[in-house]
């Protein structure tokens, strides 16, 4: 026992602190370098209030005579990109993320892979994708479902790998004392571990998928954002409005669906 | 031991019935939407031929241009700095006054109606909306990404608070402090943490998505990306591409390192 001397607690120890200071002081010092050198232009922020004034007045009244004829079937054409762009991305995410999760496959080269491809889908922008698959594929509905489905594939695969990493590996282990061949091992094993994450995890990704799908079409690669692309270009800020309100309104169903749907699942 | 013999046991094998409909439903529908988007094989196979073709103009990447590159990519951080900055900054009360436990259900409601619209409209949204009001430049872009801040941390902010022990709460109360030092002394040592957690999140994600606000006029490297795309520019898209994923994996990184500073 060392003699009860002066302790003085802390709840952090020096290194720390340090740390901690380091991280604030260079945020700092990134953030008054930033907002000198960036060019904004004081002008156009005091003109503002103007200007949406300007954009609420040309908004109102709303286009709804525009809904019928031009915006029903580019919402629906969205809403099909969003759902078909999904169950792209489930087909695909079940192999890279079975290859990613490092109690199944037990290569580090092949999980380092898996975790490659996983990061670069989700570092390229939605947008971003949505560019190069008109690229390939032309504007068009297809080239949004591949965008879609190749932006969702990092996002589900990357969690689809962590709940089989959490899997509890008793029954697996009993299955393969048994010698069950490795599908059963999987389909027994650890499908139904991770069964209620993976419809989650889709259902989460649909009701992003369904905001994303909303903006590609502005890039050409269909559903309504080709539609609300055209009346920016036209000006028909009172057919915008109108197309931003019945985005909001299918976000706002697809939202509450969801919501809906995993509190019975879960 | 009669009642032991009547325990049925399921099978433990037995055919899951409803999932084996589900993927049928999924399968089914994914025919259908494939018909009703028309999208066909042949369109396929002939958008791998131009995707091949895509590819190979890409290579060699064109770096001769480096100093635009590097000058839109510093743009590109400063806005993801600046909106991170502020959007943290407002959505720290915005997500207070959204807090039910805390505030009266008048106060919740508006700012909770608030977060909800910034985070139902994608980003991009945001900005053609800014870049209608503020001019085409980085302000529009920051604008945007501030309300999509908001719109993310105000939310995973006010559920934090939610999720609190109210015991020090009611002790700070009880001792009679007003209502700042409730929230200082009490609320704050709570959540912080996770607050620092959420921001460093966003930061990574504002950075991501400021990648991106350029391609509608608000600034950063996706108004050049933009550009090189309809020159048909691809060998100096190409090295956009690399520049922007190498940038968001270095900021991965980084707040991967600062999240340990603050475990």
């Amino acid at each position: 026992m060392t003699a009860p001397g002066t302790y003085t607690w802390q709840r952090f120890s020096a290194r720390e602190r340090m740390a901690r200071f380091v991280v604030f002081f260079g945020f700092a010092v990134a953030l008054s370098v930033s907002l000198r050198t960036v060019e904004v232009i004081p002008e156009f922020l005091w003109d503002s209030p103007t200007q949406i004034m300007d954009l609420l007045k040309r908004m109102w009244p709303l286009d709804y005579a525009y809904y019928p004829g031009g915006i029903h079937q580019a919402l629906m054409e969205t809403l099909h990109i969003a759902s078909l762009g999904t169950l792209l991305a489930l087909v695909l995410a079940i192999p890279v993320g079975v290859m990613g999760a490092n109690n199944i496959v037990r290569v580090p080269l092949l999980n380092w892979l898996a975790k490659l491809i996983l990061v670069s889908s989700r570092s390229v922008n939605t947008l971003v994708w949505a560019l190069l698959f008109v690229a390939v594929f032309g504007p068009g509905a297809l080239a949004g479902t591949v965008c879609i489905g190749f932006r969702s594939v990092g996002f589900v695969g990357k969690l689809f790998a962590e709940a089989l990493e959490e899997a509890d590996p008793g029954p697996i282990e009993a299955l393969t004392a048994a010698g069950a061949p490795w599908t059963s091992i999987f389909l027994k094993g650890f499908w139904p571990q991770v069964a209620p994450a993976f419809w989650g995890i889709a259902l989460f990704r649909w009701d992003i998928n369904v905001r994303e799908s909303a903006v590609i079409g502005l890039v050409g690669a269909g559903g309504i954002g080709m539609v609300l692309d055209t009346a920016l270009n036209l000006f028909h800020w009172d057919r915008v409005s109108v197309i931003l309100l019945s985005i909001f309104a299918v976000v706002i169903i697809a939202e509450l669906l969801v919501t809906n749907i995993r509190k019975r699942i879960i | 031991m009669i009642e032991a013999n009547r325990i049925r046991y399921q099978k433990p094998f037995r055919v899951n019935w409803w999932g084996r409909l589900g993927w049928l439903a999924a399968i089914l529908y994914g025919l259908y939407a494939l018909n009703y988007l028309d999208v066909s094989w042949l369109r396929f196979i002939q958008g791998l031929g131009n995707g091949a073709v895509f590819l190979g103009e890409m290579v060699p990447m064109d770096f001769s241009r480096w100093e635009l590159l590097v000058g839109n990519l510093l743009e590109t951080v400063e806005i993801a700095v600046i909106a991170s900055a502020f959007g943290v900054l407002f959505s720290l009360p915005v997500g207070l006054c959204a807090a039910r436990n805390l505030m009266p259900s008048w106060v919740t409601w508006p700012a909770r109606t608030f977060v909800a619209l910034c985070r139902s409209f994608h980003p991009v949204i945001f900005a053609i909306l800014f870049v209608k009001a503020v001019g085409f430049g980085p302000l529009a872009g920051i604008l945007t990404l501030v309300f999509a801040s908001i719109g993310f941390i105000g939310k995973l902010f006010a559920e934090a608070i939610e999720e609190i022990s109210l015991k020090p709460v009611e002790a700070l109360r009880a001792a009679g402090a007003p209502f700042l030092s409730v929230i200082i002394y009490a609320v704050v040592p709570q959540v912080l943490n996770r607050f620092i957690g959420f921001s460093s999140y966003q930061f990574d994600a504002n950075l991501r998505n400021s990648t991106m606000v350029g391609i509608v006029g608000a600034g950063g490297i996706g108004g050049t990306l933009f550009a090189a795309f309809q020159r048909f520019d691809y060998d100096f898209l190409a090295a956009i591409l690399v520049s922007i994923i190498g940038l968001v994996m270095l900021s991965e990184f980084i707040s991967d390192r600062i999240k340990r500073v603050f475990q």
